[in-house]
């Protein structure tokens, strides 16, 4: 393996916790590049980049525009709808005829779990996951990691709650495997019907109630809640909803200490968060959007390039003499 | 690659001598300008940093005014990246203010190549249009590459390729001093192993749970 990531940035779940920490402080120099005004560094000139989007996605389809814009990589676009994917191309075929074109990586959100892993064994690009079905979205729970310690400092023993729809949410897995092995205690809050069975056998605690959960918590993940799911019966109605897990400014006032909120967005403003909390001065929900160039920055840099068989004079070359 | 490996450390510079040659070197970068005015040094990661500034105290001491002090990492500029293997862990970048107009001097630790002075060029230029931009080394060891020359060298050398220059600081090493070693001998301090951009200033950054490569 060439990269210190591997081939491919599929999930958190395989990664250590040095190769979590390696991302978060690669992409703390890229924050920089993003406030210079000429937002753009050369590293990867000449090398091309497919953001195959089989979902709709804009926040996490721009920002990994903008972050390999930003390294100068070359990108297209592809979009399920209106592609040779709506007349029923494979998954496979698709990838392959793309890479005939020789590219160098995909970017692809997909909406059945494992997909990425699927076409990351079967081509040669390297493959980084941008949210696949139920499973995860690597890239966002990083954002969060990275929001979370730059306004902490540190992760291990931070006490951070994950709200909502944690049965369905990709971006709570990777939450939950990225927080624990940075050594944060974790917990999940939502109504039964929308937490996974087994849960607490994870060592993650589970609060029935959202106030007790901010008694506890040091920040609160708030989760989109996908407003079909009232119509899957999983919640009797999204006032309800509101009126119990709802996070507002009235419950973050009765708890005794500070709490940050962060969003993966799209909001339901009024449904699982309030305007006045979201707008508010313990939301960073706009720095983890902010942050999300960074860490797409750093994990393309991390994975790209690299023909080992062309280091010896690379190699060669320690630190101080260039 | 073959190793004739012989032990032998040649000192260049001791503490002393490295002392005086930043002095003259501070100097030269002074009368060059004719004062301070309009002046700006950045150091090129790592230790182009730390005798970047320490340059800058020297200045400060004899002319009353420090010249503006910048940081860069060149490494996103590199031209080898599509090559080497293990991604390079990139440093921060810090370029004060406009420098639109000012009078840059590219501060690093040892010149060989001269493919970092380039990469240096071109990142500068997306920052500004100085208007001169100079070259400080304080280890000048020949076997160049590219068409770049230094004003300011605290020390020239003729080295053979399968030689290699250590420069070590008092902030990052404990001791200054300058010394060769056979090419491939392992760095002459600990944090050389590993990323060789790596740096340590906030606390944010320290915390993640363990070294990515300690």
């Amino acid at each position: 393996m060439t990269s210190p990531l591997g081939k491919d940035l599929l999930a958190l779940e395989p990664l250590t916790p040095e190769q979590i920490g390696l991302i978060l402080d690669t992409a703390e120099p890229f924050k920089e590049i993003s406030e210079r005004a000429i937002k753009k560094v050369p590293t990867l000139r000449g090398s091309t980049i497919v953001n195959l989007f089989f979902e709709p996605s804009t926040r996490t389809r721009v920002s990994f525009e903008f972050a390999e814009k930003r390294l100068s990589a070359d990108t297209v676009n592809v979009a399920a709808s209106g592609s040779s994917v709506s007349k029923g191309e494979t998954l496979v075929d698709t990838a392959r005829n793309l890479e005939a074109m020789r590219i160098d990586m995909v970017v692809m959100r997909h909406g059945a779990s494992g997909a990425a892993q699927f076409l990351a064994q079967r081509i040669e690009s390297n493959v980084i996951n941008a949210g696949d079905g139920t499973h995860e979205h690597p890239t966002q729970g990083l954002l969060d990691l990275l929001t979370l310690r730059d306004h902490f400092g540190d992760l291990r023993g931070l006490r951070v709650c994950i709200v909502g729809d944690v049965l369905h949410s990709r971006v709570a897995r990777s939450n939950i495997w990225g927080l624990q092995k940075m050594g944060a205690d974790v917990a999940v809050c939502g109504p039964r019907s929308l937490l996974p069975n087994a849960i607490a056998e994870f060592g993650i605690t589970v609060f029935d109630r959202v106030e007790a959960a901010m008694e506890w918590a040091q920040a609160l993940n708030v989760l989109r809640l996908q407003l079909e799911r009232m119509t899957a019966g999983y919640i009797p109605s999204l006032r309800e909803y509101n009126r119990v897990f709802g996070v507002t400014r009235e419950r973050l006032e009765r708890a005794d200490h500070d709490i940050l909120i962060l969003h993966p967005g799209p909001m339901n403003r009024g449904v699982e968060i309030d305007s006045d909390v979201a707008d508010g001065p313990h939301s960073v929900i706009l720095n983890q959007v902010t942050n999300g160039v960074a860490i797409r920055m750093a994990v393309l840099y991390l994975l790209a390039g690299g023909r080992p068989e062309l280091a010896e004079t690379a190699k060669s070359t320690p630190g101080g003499e260039r | 690659m073959p190793s004739a490996s012989q032990p032998s450390t040649t000192t260049l510079l001791d503490t002393r001598a490295m002392d005086r040659t930043l002095r003259r070197m501070a100097d030269e970068i002074v009368e060059l300008h004719d004062g301070t005015e309009d002046l700006v040094l950045v150091g090129i990661q790592r230790r182009g940093v730390q005798l970047a500034s320490r340059i800058a105290r020297l200045i400060a001491e004899r002319e009353g005014e420090a010249p503006r002090l910048g940081a860069l990492d060149i490494t996103l500029y590199r031209d080898d990246l599509q090559t080497i293997g293990p991604r390079p862990v990139v440093g921060p970048t810090d370029i004060p203010g406009d420098i639109d107009g000012a009078r840059v001097v590219i501060v690093d630790d040892v010149l060989y190549t001269g493919r970092t002075v380039r990469a240096a060029l071109d990142e500068l230029a997306d920052f500004g249009r100085p208007a001169r931009i100079g070259l400080a080394v304080l280890i000048d060891r020949g076997g160049r590459e590219l068409p770049i020359h230094a004003d300011v060298v605290g020390k020239r050398v003729e080295l053979r390729r399968d030689q290699r220059v250590d420069v070590l600081v008092a902030e990052l090493d404990g001791a200054d001093s300058v010394v060769v070693v056979p090419k491939t001998a392992p760095p002459s301090d600990a944090g050389r192993a590993a990323g060789g951009g790596r740096s340590k200033k906030s606390p944010a950054r320290r915390s993640a749970a363990g070294e990515a490569s300690a």
